[in-house]
């Protein structure tokens, strides 16, 4: 990610400040807490309970604000959201046992989306570990595999140290969350204050070294296939928006040309309004974005990972590309597609590189390949398949593509969307515009229901200037919701598009897809229950039910204008629509199915 | 015990093309095994033998793992062991520019004329007998792995009652011509 260890480092005093002397006599929580201010942390998400309940005296005195959540796992998620928006680390702190466990989801979250998160879990006293004692759990243990790194503390003296390399592994190399466990005991018992410079958490991580700076010879090597492609598109991923390097890759699309594809977790990496960009290719990519990397000669692969959603049948995929593939994470490199230039580096810095390398190449007399076959056969396919959908009959149900470029329409500049999982959150990718980083939030490699609230609240908290729309599903949202109540409590009024359609719907779509039309336990049957209304309303939020296309705008503007309270617009969408175009599961990107009123047109995707 | 039955058919090819010997230098910190194991569990990489132990610099083990290379590409596996923050250097051993060694120790059947057989037997792979009872001798062996795996096949005839392996440790093998060059 960023080129400097972490946004923390720079404005980290290293030796002890002045308030802090080197030495003084606190106890673990108060050097705890003071870690987390040393690291520059302004808001945490948490809970209390018994075991961190140490923690949260210090806590008051503190210059962090401590957001209290209903559920742990709403504080992972806002958590996430706050480092979406920010890139600054999500911090959330909890107590031991059912509060780690309800932790997991959330940091497996982060994990997959490599999302910076830090999170500080209440342990049981050392000398109770292993006792099978109140609210124990091997936090640790369970937390594994779904941290970059996590650290049990067995001393309060060594409390600092670990935070500090709890922030910078979460924060350099491939960004990740990581858990720091402290049992109760090193919470209580003192310490003499310090606070570890750089050299010493380096130091003390010999086998942590992130490579920064891809390798010289292959950033040259990538310059010349670049210029040497006939048909090459840039495939970026979520590492731009992680490695800070947007305004690089703009740069780099600008000096040559080439198409852009976003995926799922880049969207505004890239501006939508941009001629050259593709939008999102995938599963439910649209078919230019799709066809364009199937056909490719190049595949230029910046921050992103092959996954089985943008890839389809990997054998199938992109036959006849060349790929160079610049990642952080030296595992990504080969794990899916073998790349004829692998770059390990970081995005910004790699990007930044190559386009010096590109302009010394134009500079010595080389010329870039023609690319205006490809490119009027690119806009061919546009022409001819743009995103689409049937407006509603009168009186049926609301069209939630409608809805979306409703939101969208209505929506001030920079508005944050932060999107839960399923059909709402394809149609909220594949209908927004997005033209700047850092205002897409969502689940993209865990999938996980119920992350758009929580992530939104945390979006709010980090950029309280900002207009933030949490577009949900009914199935997302009543797994969630209840951190509405946080929401209206700690005066972070954010907005949910809920696109209530009773069904769960992308399951129902496979169900209607792949299994006949057998509809097995889909039907949520929210149009009856709960009350949406009454249930936004019962947690301080203003609400609004929306069921014909001519109150869409309108009520979208006023929920636009409160800023008072978060505001619930409930919008009663058709069950029946379905998301396209549409790759299923393990088929060729070839085989997309596109919207049934293109799909009589597909041969001349070729 | 279902390992001794395998013996007949002599499955136990250490040498085998598709194992792989890892040398994995690791911040000696708590829970570092369960990582790695760990690590080989949830990507479904197979562990053939492990060998754990302090190793010559403080703070510092050394884990000794023969990876089964059909259940993954050792490139992989290399690199997701290296992303664990408490693995600090991975030396990949082929097995013909390696030396290596193993410990075994079984307890054998050996009452009337079997008992002097299996003392030939020791003495001829010059193990050591470490335990003796009036039906039984418990023998121990250290070498290549190879020669471990004659031995206990061999052994195997008597009738094995027990029988434990260490798993291999290994280094890489010495240049010699290096050596010579420096010294001159």
């Amino acid at each position: 990610m960023t080129a400097q260890p972490t946004d923390t480092s720079d404005s980290t005093p290293t030796p002890a400040t002045k308030e802090h002397p080197e030495g003084e006599r606190i106890t673990g929580a108060q050097a705890l807490i003071r870690s987390l201010e040393m690291e520059g942390v302004d808001t945490m998400f948490g809970y209390p309970g018994g075991c961190i309940l140490p923690a949260y005296d210090p806590l008051l005195e503190s210059s962090i604000r401590h957001v209290l959540v209903r559920h742990e796992q709403g504080a992972g998620h806002m958590a996430e959201g706050y480092a979406h928006v920010s890139g600054k680390p999500g911090v959330a702190m909890v107590t031991s046992g059912p509060a780690a466990t309800n932790l997991v989801t959330p940091l497996m979250d982060a994990y997959m989306d490599s999302i910076p998160m830090v999170a500080i879990t209440g342990q049981v006293p050392t000398a109770a570990i292993g006792s099978d004692a109140f609210q124990e759990c091997d936090t640790v243990g369970i937390t594994r595999s779904c941290t970059k790194h996590n650290e049990l503390v067995m001393t309060s003296q060594s409390l600092p140290m670990a935070i500090r390399q709890a922030f910078h592994i979460a924060t350099t190399g491939r960004p990740g969350p990581t858990l720091v466990d402290v049992p109760k005991d090193v919470l209580v018992g003192e310490m003499e204050w310090y606070w570890p410079t750089d050299e010493e958490v380096l130091a003390s991580l010999p086998g942590y070294r992130p490579n920064m700076k891809g390798h010289p010879r292959m950033v040259k090597e990538a310059a010349k296939l670049i210029l040497e492609a006939e048909q090459p598109v840039i495939y970026a991923g979520g590492g731009i928006l992680k490695a800070r390097a947007a305004e690089a890759l703009a740069e780099l699309v600008e000096l040559t040309g080439i198409h852009v594809v976003t995926t799922l977790m880049a969207r505004g990496a890239f501006p939508d309004d941009h001629e050259l960009n593709l939008g999102m290719p995938g599963m439910h990519g649209n078919a230019t974005a799709v066809t364009a990397m199937q056909k490719a000669d190049l595949l230029i692969a910046l921050g992103s990972r092959f996954d089985d959603r943008i890839t389809g049948k990997v054998d199938a995929f992109a036959q006849n590309a060349k790929v160079i593939h610049v990642d952080i994470d030296p595992a990504e490199q080969g794990k899916v597609r073998r790349p004829d230039v692998p770059i390990v580096g970081d995005a910004r810095l790699v990007i930044e590189e190559m386009i010096v390398q590109i302009r010394a190449l134009l500079d010595s007399g080389v010329t870039q390949a023609d690319t205006g076959a490809w490119k009027s056969k690119v806009s061919g396919w546009q022409e001819q398949f743009p995103m689409t959908y049937e407006p509603s009959e009168p009186g049926a149900a609301l069209k939630p593509q409608f809805c979306i470029e409703q939101l969208r329409d209505h929506a001030p500049d920079k508005t944050i969307v932060a999107s839960g999982v399923g059909q709402h959150q394809m149609f909220a990718s594949q209908y927004w515009h997005f033209n700047d980083p850092y205002t897409w939030v969502n689940s993209g490699g865990l999938g996980t229901m119920g992350f758009s609230i929580p992530a939104a609240i945390g979006a709010k908290a980090a950029k309280p200037d900002s207009t933030v729309w949490a577009i949900d599903g009914d199935g997302c949202f009543q797994m969630t919701a209840q951190e509405l109540v946080t929401a209206s409590l700690e005066g972070l009024p954010i907005k949910v598009a809920l696109l209530n359609n009773s069904y769960l719907g992308m399951v129902r779509q496979w169900q209607e897809m792949f299994y006949d039309e057998r509809y097995s336990s889909v039907f949520l049957d929210s149009s009856a229950l709960p009350d949406f209304v009454m249930m936004a309303e019962s947690m301080g939020c203003a609400a609004i039910r929306v069921e014909s296309p001519e109150e869409v705008g309108p009520a979208i503007e006023k929920a636009n204008s409160i800023n008072d309270r978060p505001v619930v617009v409930e919008f009663r969408t058709e069950a029946a629509e379905g998301v396209f175009p549409m790759v299923p599961a393990g088929a060729s990107n070839d085989d997309v199915i596109l919207h049934p009123t293109q799909q009589d047109r597909k041969e001349h995707l070729s | 015990m279902s390992r001794v039955r395998d013996y007949g058919s002599n499955t136990y090819p250490t040498t085998d093309l598709n194992h792989h010997i890892l040398s994995v230098l690791v911040q000696n910190r708590p829970g570092v095994l369960a990582r790695v194991s760990g690590l080989f569990a949830r990507r479904g990489y197979n562990i053939y033998s492990l060998a754990v132990a302090p190793a010559e610099q403080e703070g510092m083990s050394r884990i000794t793992i023969v990876v089964d290379l059909d259940s993954a590409p050792l490139e992989q596996v290399t690199k997701q062991l290296f992303k664990l923050i408490d693995v600090i250097k991975i030396s990949e051993l082929d097995p013909t520019h390696s030396v290596e060694r193993e410990l075994m120790i079984a307890t054998v059947k050996a009452a009337g004329a079997a008992r002097g057989e299996v003392q030939t037997l020791t003495q001829i792979f010059e193990g050591k007998i470490i335990a003796v009872s009036e039906d039984n001798l418990t023998l121990s062996l250290e070498g290549h792995p190879d020669k471990l795996d004659d031995f206990e096949e061999l052994l195997d005839s008597y009738g094995i009652v027990e029988l434990q392996r260490t798993g291999r440790v290994a280094l890489p093998k010495l240049d010699r011509g290096a050596r010579l060059r420096v010294a001159n």
